[in-house]
């Protein structure tokens, strides 16, 4: 399990220093998929980049740790210290775009061969990855196509194809499907939760899309404003969720067969810059296994 | 009754390749819409990538002629054969609001000397009077001139640059205004503003929309109309709420069964950690 301790993630911009993750303390068990959840600033992006070890220069962890509670490859504990050695083996990472995120001028069979895998026979890791493709609804012959060659939904099965490949312990998806066509989204997520449930591993997904998020996550977690205010079983989150901003969430996007209308969100009712909440960083166990943080403004 | 939009028998093929291996694709297929009425209203043409709707758009703003057939929108005909109005005219009757506000407007130009050359070049105002009309323009969709005033596309987010789109299209005072995703490159939790203020543009101040779109729920929540388009053809088409409620056309029911709801799950998600 992945376990955040009093986690702080801040920018130094100029003089200025901005907090985008402040003070989050959070248990992420095995095997299951967290969905996170918050509009844009909340600090959701940040959260995962760290979470991946992609730390670089103006974002730093100011504050608290993270203990990942993994092994990698060579049978040592993951640390923050050594988690980039993990990318791809047991850690691995979908971006938002992932989509481009393939090398446009090299066959695909070059990018699956320049991964850095344990098998140093590339003949054999070739087979390897064209039987995985295989298996993941792709034609063979896509190995050796170039990405432009592919549509959207296909790059984004290989990308997922990549990620998955070495059976990693823990995978981050940014935003996996936005890119797609409904038709093709439902795919892409049905794969992804058949191949979760056969490696049994952690994946952390985040979307603003509360629909994927019921269909895929086992757990929520939102966020607002840097801070967690609401983390449990996704059922429970939906079926009774205890902070205003996440029923505001469930509920800002409209749904067929529902006429009523549609409002802005929490940060958006406000005069620009006025948070409509303040959220305190310790989380509340209102049911067994569901938190909630304390907060004022929250009657709004 | 006015015809708000209709289309007869439009047909549009694109030819690829070379003279020798000349490839053509249908992209739009005898597309017959009609929408008669003496309200403003909301018209959503939905469907995946390569369905035929950015073509669509473009064969209603003149930026393709089509191969057959032709287009009326509020009794005039724009496209096709006997297309009347001269470009001025027509960009008085139809306006355009593109996918990516990044790209519509220049990085080196402030945003607001597009709304000027709209009001001086379409509208035909003097200084004194564009000036007026951009303001008024961009109090309608909520912002400040003086706030939009000389800044450039990097200083907006794109919500915010996506709203000046809409009051550039809405200084020379359209009947119809395309929007071709116009919600697809904006900040996600940003989308319901623009979605909104297509709805109150309806309902207060009289404007019909053409609402391209792949999210069926933000169409099925703004629009009176909907034709769902599938390889160039248009499979269903009729009011909204009625199609969406009850689909005829197996792909319809395909489009409308592949949204992820928060009401029943395609699979059960086995609890396998506590």
């Amino acid at each position: 399990m992945i376990r955040l301790n009093d986690l702080k993630i801040s920018y130094r911009i100029g003089s200025r220093t901005i907090d985008a993750v402040d003070g989050v303390t959070l248990t992420i068990p095995d095997n299951c998929v967290v969905g996170i959840a918050g509009e844009s600033g909340s600090g959701k992006s940040t959260l995962m980049k760290a979470i991946y070890g992609d730390i670089q220069s103006p974002m730093y962890i100011s504050r608290g740790s993270i203990d990942y509670g993994l092994k990698g490859v060579d049978g040592k504990p993951v640390t923050a210290g050594n988690v980039r050695k993990e990318w791809f083996k047991s850690i691995s990472y979908v971006p938002q775009s992932s989509m481009n995120s393939l090398n446009p001028v090299i066959k695909i069979r070059e990018q699956f061969i320049d991964f850095p895998g344990t098998d140093s026979n590339k003949k054999r890791v070739l087979e390897k990855a064209r039987a995985y493709i295989g298996k993941l609804g792709l034609p063979p012959e896509a190995m050796d196509s170039y990405p432009h060659q592919l549509s959207g939904g296909m790059r984004q099965r290989m990308m997922i194809a990549l990620a998955t490949f070495f059976q990693p312990e823990l995978i981050i998806a940014d935003e996996p499907t936005t890119a797609l066509d409904v038709v093709v989204q439902k795919d892409i997520l049905m794969l992804l939760m058949e191949l979760q449930e056969e490696m049994g591993n952690t994946i952390l997904v985040v979307s603003h899309d509360m629909g994927v998020h019921y269909q895929v996550t086992h757990k929520m977690l939102i966020m607002y404003a840097g801070r967690v205010v609401e983390y449990g079983d996704t059922d429970s989150v939906f079926a009774d969720p205890q902070h205003p901003y996440t029923r505001m969430l469930i509920d800002s996007l409209p749904t067929i067969g529902d006429d009523s209308m549609r409002g802005v969100l929490a940060s958006q009712a406000g005069a620009s810059g006025d948070r409509a909440y303040r959220v305190e960083p310790n989380l509340i166990e209102v049911k067994p296994g569901h938190f909630v943080a304390q907060s004022e403004g929250a009657s709004v | 009754m006015t015809f708000i939009l209709k289309t007869e028998g439009l047909n549009k093929v694109y030819r690829l390749g070379g003279f020798m291996r000349s490839k053509s694709i249908q992209a739009l297929n005898d597309v017959n819409i009609t929408v008669e009425s003496d309200n403003p209203v909301v018209i959503a043409v939905v469907g995946e990538s390569g369905s035929g709707k950015t073509t669509l758009a473009k064969t209603l703003l003149r930026l393709e002629t089509p191969t057959s057939g032709r287009a009326i929108v509020y009794d005039q005909v724009v496209a096709g054969q006997g297309a009347i109005p001269s470009r001025k005219d027509f960009l008085g009757l139809v306006q355009p609001i593109f996918q990516n506000p990044f790209e519509a407007f220049s990085r080196y130009r402030p945003v607001d000397a597009y709304l000027h050359e709209t009001a001086r070049r379409v509208a035909g105002m003097d200084t004194v009077r564009s000036e007026n009309a951009v303001a008024e323009a961009l109090k309608s969709v909520g912002l400040n001139y003086e706030d939009v005033c000389g800044k450039y596309t990097a200083q907006f987010s794109g919500g915010e640059l996506q709203r000046i789109s809409v009051a550039r299209a809405l200084i020379p005072d359209p009947k119809l205004i395309i929007a071709d995703e116009p919600v697809s490159m904006i900040d996600a939790s940003r989308r319901m503003i623009i979605i909104n203020l297509f709805k109150r543009l309806r309902d207060e101040a009289g404007r019909s929309f053409v609402y391209i779109t792949h999210d069926l729920a933000t169409a099925y929540y703004i629009s009176d109309y909907v034709a769902v388009m599938n390889k160039g053809r248009v499979v269903e088409f009729g009011p909204a709420r009625k199609v969406m409620s009850d689909p005829q056309h197996d792909y319809t029911r395909l489009l409308l069964g592949s949204i992820p709801t928060t009401k029943t799950r395609w699979r059960p998600r086995l609890r396998a950690a506590g």
